[in-house]
């Protein structure tokens, strides 16, 4: 069986390798603790095995994170002089290489979604699935990542095998520490959820819903969720608690909405609060940095012109078929 | 009550802009803190929730391959094949990736798209080539809003794509969580079927948005231009 810890064990590599050039380039001001971080990083990804199976304390881990986000905090990762090419070379090989250059980056699709749809599904002689089950995607994309990158050292032939780790650690040091920011706050999440924030939240919307008001319980439920996302960056966290709030004892139990109806679109009105906010950093952040952009909050500023009348469509949807 | 003072933390922290990893840590021990929490648990979570979520951070297996590809020139080949394409504007351009990206994702295929993957070396730098065709040299101004337009195709094609599909996490969640709480008995497959009409909502939102981006870019072009004669004068 294919296990997704390989691939975590990958990323693991892939950090550590990062963190032993970025501590011998003299180019980088910030290089001893820019490779503490990268180092740190890629160690957690090794013991995180052992603390997902019980095998190792996760308060040994917990420190290691939470000194990662003081090294984020005090300014690290820096990033060093980029060796890649100019401008003008990468012009002369675009004319040289033409179209072939998409091809490692098609290879990344295509084997990814072999994998997500059929690899799947494939059963080893055992009965065991071939894919550790409920993780093709991630191993889709770790094995296309690798193939692609066969392809393309093929293809372009650089005269360094270690060319595509340079290449790798210009984008990473441009992502700096918002690679993992997502991860940080899934742990947010999961300390909310511990502490009771959740439900604190649950009391407080106890008290706006108005007695007998169809259309208003539908907007409270709605809104509810897109607002209770854009805190949790999540909207997997705000669905049991307004749901246990207003989905369940108003629109189903005494307004007999039809529950998939409900249910459906509560989550979709959830996921218009996660297009609104910085704390769903995978999706808003992590592509501001990818992108190079000034303004962090670009991709947020362009989505929540949409997220305000897809939320009003929401309730209206859910209003109209669910009653 | 008191632990929403966590929450507080966050917007604080985020609206004064401090480093958001700071602002998360600070916030999940105070929430931890006051909900009686005792150091070691608090630590515990952070090291669970860590591990627990690598996940999320395995799209950085791409990046060799995407930097190898750019240094030969992607981004420039992926400028000049959307220059020859002269009916692609900008707008265009990204109202057929949303399109892609949500029928995608509609079958499940989720990892066809993504920022690291697609939009960095290929969405993006396309997008602009379109509009460095119409207005030439892009100020920077226009190169944001062309990259933050771009990011938003394929996060709006994503979440209003996968609800559709059956054996995705948001469906199992719902179902799982209705069924185990309440004891109905929720198929997954009506869930998904009750996720199309706000899947059309979305594409028709956003993808006219993205449309009236061509016009927005008019407008931005012309004012750079003028600004660019005063400067002159």
């Amino acid at each position: 069986m294919i296990k997704v810890e390989w691939f975590y064990w990958l990323c693991g590599l892939f950090f550590v390798l990062i963190a032993l050039q970025v501590v011998n380039d003299r180019s980088n001001p910030k290089r001893h603790g820019s490779a503490a971080f990268w180092g740190i990083l890629g160690l957690s990804f090794g013991y995180g095995t052992f603390v997902v199976n019980k095998q190792a304390p996760a308060w040994l881990l917990g420190i290691a994170v939470i000194s990662l986000a003081v090294l984020a905090g005090s300014g690290f990762p820096g990033r060093g002089h980029e060796q890649t090419t100019t401008l003008h070379e990468r012009a002369r090989f675009a004319d040289r290489f033409g179209n072939k250059l998409f091809l490692p980056a098609l290879v990344i699709p295509v084997v990814a979604a072999t994998f997500g749809a059929w690899l799947a599904k494939v059963k080893l002689g055992d009965g065991k699935p071939l894919l550790q089950s409920g993780s093709a995607t991630i191993i889709g994309l770790g094995v296309a990542s690798l193939l692609a990158l066969a392809v393309g050292m093929a293809l372009l032939k650089p005269k360094s095998p270690a060319v595509p780790l340079h290449e790798g650690r210009r984008l990473l040091e441009h992502i700096g520490w918002a690679a993992i920011l997502p991860q940080m706050l899934a742990t947010l999440g999961l300390l909310f959820n511990a502490s009771g924030v959740g439900k604190a939240v649950g009391r407080v919307t106890d008290h706006l819903v108005p007695k007998g008001s169809l259309i208003a319980a539908v907007a409270l439920y709605c809104i509810g969720m897109a607002v209770f996302t854009i805190i949790m960056g999540n909207a997997f966290a705000a669905f049991p608690v307004m749901t246990a709030a207003v989905g369940w004892p108003l629109l189903v139990q005494q307004f007999h909405g039809t529950p998939a109806v409900v249910f459906a679109i509560g989550m979709l009105a959830g996921f218009c609060g996660t297009l609104c906010t910085p704390m769903a950093a995978n999706f808003n952040l992590v592509p501001a940095a990818l992108l190079e952009m000034k303004d962090q909050y670009g991709p947020i500023k362009a989505q929540i012109p949409t997220a305000i009348p897809l939320l009003a469509c929401n309730i209206a949807l859910m209003y109209v078929f669910a009653f | 009550m008191w632990v929403l003072l966590a929450i507080a933390v966050v917007v604080v922290g985020f609206a004064l802009r401090l480093n958001s990893m700071l602002v998360v840590t600070a916030a999940g021990i105070v929430a931890g803190l006051i909900g009686g929490l005792s150091p070691v648990k608090i630590l515990n979570a952070f090291g669970d929730g860590f591990a627990g979520s690598r996940s999320v951070t395995v799209f950085i297996v791409t990046l060799p391959v995407i930097g190898l590809i750019e240094r030969y020139g992607l981004q420039q080949q992926a400028r000049k094949l959307i220059g020859k394409l002269k009916v692609l504007t900008t707008g265009r351009l990204l109202a057929i990736y949303l399109l892609i990206r949500q029928g995608t994702a509609a079958l499940g295929l989720t990892s066809i798209g993504g920022p690291a993957q697609a939009v960095r070396p290929l969405i993006a730098p396309m997008a602009a080539g379109a509009a460095e065709r119409r207005y030439g040299r892009l100020p920077e101004k226009m190169q944001e809003k062309i990259k933050g337009f771009a990011a938003s195709a394929d996060t709006v094609g994503l979440f209003f794509g996968e609800d559709i599909f059956v054996a995705i996490g948001s469906i199992l969640l719902i179902t799982g969580f209705v069924d185990a709480t309440y004891g109905l008995h929720l198929e997954a497959i009506d869930i998904a079927l009750w996720a199309i009409p706000t899947g059309i909502c979305a594409l028709l939102i956003h993808g006219v948005r993205l449309l009236l981006l061509d016009r927005r870019l008019d407008k931005l072009a012309a004012e750079a231009k003028t600004d660019s004669e005063q400067v002159a004068r």
